[in-house]
């Protein structure tokens, strides 16, 4: 057993896949007692690093010391055996079972026959003794995501993880679950654990960290005591060189409503209704933003108005034109525009050409095809043009789209939804999972866009987006769009708490 | 020390000349594979082998026996190919082919004799292509109005098929000049299609099957319903995105090639048997072979005509063998399915490759 063990390290690792190197000669380690940040842009390579360190990758170079004794670890289960856990973005848990049975199915010890009281009372001494409590009864369908990390972390911790590696643990989390989980970490390295928290947000790597490593386009682009370091410092270590913030300027006077919404219900796959009763109103030159944990009903909500899920209940008018019995194909006519969540498999095909791509909700528009067919020369004209305009790097527009970062898909996809100017954008987690640079451009696409006069509703689960981009921000919470707040009589707090289910008061409610 | 491990790995763009050689490579795998077969079945492979070269392609008239077979692949297994690039799982060709075979017969015998011939003949397609279809709509609603999976309702309704054309011939439309044997009467002569000398092949059936061949290969590639297809094959997600309705697209590409399936049987009884008779007999299992005849065409409708004459010539062959060396009929099945097996495995060896990968300091 590794329990013993005071530092972990992984020294020159190297990784290569194709043409992308992902590694070069990366350093990092750990002590007991220890919380280092692993920080960097999506694409930097820190998940292929964690990925190397826990047994799911080979490095090309380089090699893993525990202890200053060489060890090699070719598989997650032996990974587990020195001690090294992982909890991933994405929850590994079989969604109707119990947490006991959940826990069960993962202790190697566990008994074949009737396993269940067995992991309830490992639960029930692990829990006390690091202070998580969870019901071993709850369904983990019942549960939040921040108690389902929980979950995870019993896991971890249960089959004997001295190191422990949180893949972006915070991003699925309201600020008061991300609170209570930097509590327990704290508690963690007091019962002298060793982890990694790998996350591209600056002021909780600061918040949480004893040590910050920095990696940039897959090499170590820097590393320092986290008392040393300030968000400036550390965001240019990130990206390379100074980003400034979009600069809102609300200078735009909000015209007539474009998009009015009204007591809109849509079902769900699972059931119960996903986005019940919503009403809001966009105007012209107005962004209004929606904030919330995901799984809400934010994504139903704008799927529901663009057309490509029916709606239950309620009204759509789009510049007063009630276009709720409207097909996906005549609202984009009548000038509705949409940036799905899911920008790779929804908002665009993957093995499609660029050239395929820029045609995808356009298809059937006389513009580009005629008599059935396709018309290719116009829609390599429209890819060539979003290319330019958009500062998409691309090498040319019969690459496949998924050769590109998503960066470049994201800015592809918007310049194609704007390209004809529509009166309204839905956008969903524009900038999720996008490199800084490209961030910039797609916010200071979306802010012309604005003051020319488009109405933009637009759904982040990054606050500090929402707070810097919209007008008004409204929460929503288990399918209902909740109070609605001008930006200046909002705070960060507040949207959180409301994001996590607090009641609103009534003066909010009157807002 | 060094260790080394071999593993698999995707490659996600093969390119053309990886394509051909596996493909070829794996063709020949299969057939040595089918000689060690015949070794154990105590025959010489070579001679094996030659019989069934010189039966498929090695004569004009073998040659003309394997076009026969290939023509309704060809038909078959282009309109498979665009059904399986949108993800829809058409397993009922068969069931499309005898349906569309009955309903030939029944214009023919019906109607057809009082039209001059390339009317009647016209009509017969005409009527076997629709009836094709329509046993192809029938999955196509179910799948799109109640969800239930085409593939296995397809696959159920060849039997209805099948058994509907048992009970045709055994029963309503049983002939009176067939001296008791269960096949409808014989089509009049002027809609029996005019054959080369000495074979069952016609060139009707072979344009029909060249232009489908063209046809289908435009629609994919140079028509908005071939974009529209291929979208909801790649992400049903972003055909509902983009406004592309499903349920339209799903049921049109069934339709389409249930009607090709359709005018298969049509060629069939109205090229090759002349009258209904037993089902295998009609179709002789196209309607499967040609979802292999799709595959090995990687999709591609411009390509079937290849892999179907491929095909037809391994079918051709197999019968030359049973009969002339004397094997049994499941030797030429196991046989068949060699080839097959080597070809799917060729297929998977496309997409990935084998990398030796080395580590260095493994030793503990």
């Amino acid at each position: 057993m590794s329990a013993s063990h005071q530092r972990l390290e992984m020294l020159g690792i190297s990784k290569r896949f194709g043409s992308v190197q992902a590694n070069y000669l990366v350093n990092l380690s750990v002590t007991a007692g220890e919380v280092v940040g692993l920080l960097g842009e999506n694409g930097a390579g820190k998940s292929t690093l964690m990925n190397i360190l826990y047994g799911l990758h080979r490095p090309d170079a380089g090699a893993i010391f525990l202890d200053g004794v060489q060890i090699d670890v070719s598989s997650p289960a032996v990974a587990r055996v020195y001690g090294i856990g992982m909890v991933h973005q994405h929850f590994m848990l079989v969604q109707n079972h119990t947490v006991a049975e959940n826990i069960a199915l993962a202790l190697s010890d566990a008994p074949a026959w009737n396993p269940v009281p067995f992991a309830r009372a490992k639960i029930e001494e692990f829990g006390g003794r690091y202070g998580l409590k969870i019901d071993p009864a709850a369904r983990i369908s019942d549960l939040s995501a921040g108690e389902q990390q929980r979950v995870e972390l019993l896991k971890a911790l249960m089959g004997g993880a001295k190191w422990l590696v949180l893949d972006e643990p915070t991003s699925v989390l309201t600020p008061r679950e991300a609170d209570e989980l930097f509590i327990l970490l704290k508690r963690m390295t007091g019962e002298g654990h060793g982890i990694i928290f790998i996350s591209h947000k600056l002021d909780e790597v600061l918040a949480i960290t004893d040590r910050v490593v920095v990696l940039r386009h897959g090499r170590p682009a820097g590393e320092c005591r986290t008392k040393d370091a300030d968000q400036a410092s550390l965001a240019r270590l990130m990206i390379g060189r100074q980003i400034d913030k979009p600069s809102i300027t609300n200078l735009t006077v909000p015209g007539d409503p474009v998009l009015e919404v009204s007591g809109l219900s849509s079902a769900g796959s699972r059931g119960p209704l996903t986005v019940n009763g919503a009403s809001l109103t966009v105007r012209g030159g107005e962004i209004v933003g929606i904030a919330g944990i995901s799984g809400n009903g934010q994504r139903e909500l704008l799927e529901t108005i663009a057309g490509s899920r029916p709606a239950s209940a309620g009204t759509i008018r789009l510049c007063g034109t009630d276009i709720t019995c409207y097909d996906v194909r005549a609202r984009t006519a009548a000038g509705l525009a949409f940036v799905p969540e899911d920008r790779l498999h929804t908002g665009t095909v993957p093995s499609f050409s660029l050239v395929e791509n820029a045609i995808l909700r356009d298809a059937h528009r006389e513009l580009f095809s005629r008599h059935g067919f396709l018309d290719n020369a116009k829609a390599r004209e429209r890819s060539e043009r979003l290319i330019s305009e958009y500062e998409v790097a691309a090498p040319d527009s019969d690459t496949p789209l998924r050769t590109l970062s998503g960066g470049n898909i994201q800015k592809f996809l918007l310049g194609r939804e704007l390209d004809a100017a529509p009166k309204l954008l839905l956008a969903a987690h524009p900038t999720y999972g996008v490199d800084i640079a490209a961030a910039a451009v797609i916010h200071r696409v979306i802010l012309e866009r604005k003051s020319a006069g488009a109405a933009i509703l637009l759904v982040s689960e990054d606050l500090d987006e929402l707070l810097a981009l919209s007008d008004r921000i409204g929460v929503m919470f288990r399918g209902e769009l909740r109070v609605m707040f001008p930006r200046e009589k909002v705070t960060r707090e507040r949207i959180g708490l409301l994001m996590g289910g607090a009641p609103a008061t009534s003066e909010e409610l009157r807002c | 020390m060094l260790t080394s491990k071999w593993r698999l790995e995707a490659l996600s763009h093969p390119s053309s000349v990886r394509v051909g050689t596996t493909m070829v490579l794996s063709i020949l795998a299969g057939l040595s594979l089918g000689c060690l077969l015949f070794l154990v079945m105590g025959v010489s492979p070579v001679t094996a082998m030659t019989k069934i070269a010189a039966g498929s392609f090695g004569s004009w008239y073998g040659f003309k026996e394997t076009l026969t077979k290939a023509v309704p692949l060809t038909l078959i297994g282009a309109g498979l190919a665009i059904c399986f690039r949108a993800r829809i799982w058409n397993i009922g060709a068969e069931g499309q082919l005898l349906f569309g075979a009955v309903a030939a017969t029944w214009v023919g015998l019906g109607v057809g004799q009082h039209l001059p011939g390339w009317l009647g003949i016209a009509a017969m397609f005409g009527a076997g292509a629709f009836a094709g279809g329509i046993w192809a709509a029938v999955p196509a609603f179910m799948r799109v109005r109640w969800g239930v999976n085409e593939a296995v309702s397809s696959l159920l309704l060849n039997y209805v098929a099948a058994e509907f054309v048992q009970f045709l011939i055994y029963g309503p439309w049983k002939g009176k000049t067939q001296f008791g044997f269960p096949y409808s009467d014989d089509l009049p002569n002027a809609l029996w299609l005019p054959t080369f000398y000495g074979s069952r092949l016609s060139w009707f059936p072979l344009v029909l099957a060249g232009a489908a061949v063209v046809l289908l290969t435009v629609i994919s590639t140079k028509t908005r319903f071939g974009y529209d297809v291929r979208v909801v094959g790649e992400s049903p997600e972003a055909a509902a995105y983009a406004g592309i309705p499903f349920g339209r697209t799903v049921f049109s590409i069934m339709f389409l090639s249930g009607t090709l399936a359709g005018i298969a049987g049509a060629i069939e009884i109205a090229g090759v048997h002349h009258h209904l008779t037993y089902p295998w007999s009609i179709s002789s299992g196209y309607g499967f072979t040609a979802i292999l005849t799709a595959f090995l065409a990687r999709l591609n409708p411009g390509w079937t005509w290849f892999s179907a004459i491929l095909f037809g010539g391994l079918l051709v062959g197999g019968d030359v063998i049973q009969t002339s060396l004397g094997l049994p009929f499941a030797t030429v099945n196991i046989f068949n399915g060699l080839v097959l097996i080597a070809i799917l495995a060729g297929e998977f060896m496309i997409g990935h490759r084998l990398v030796r990968i080395q580590h260095p300091g493994d030793s503990r």
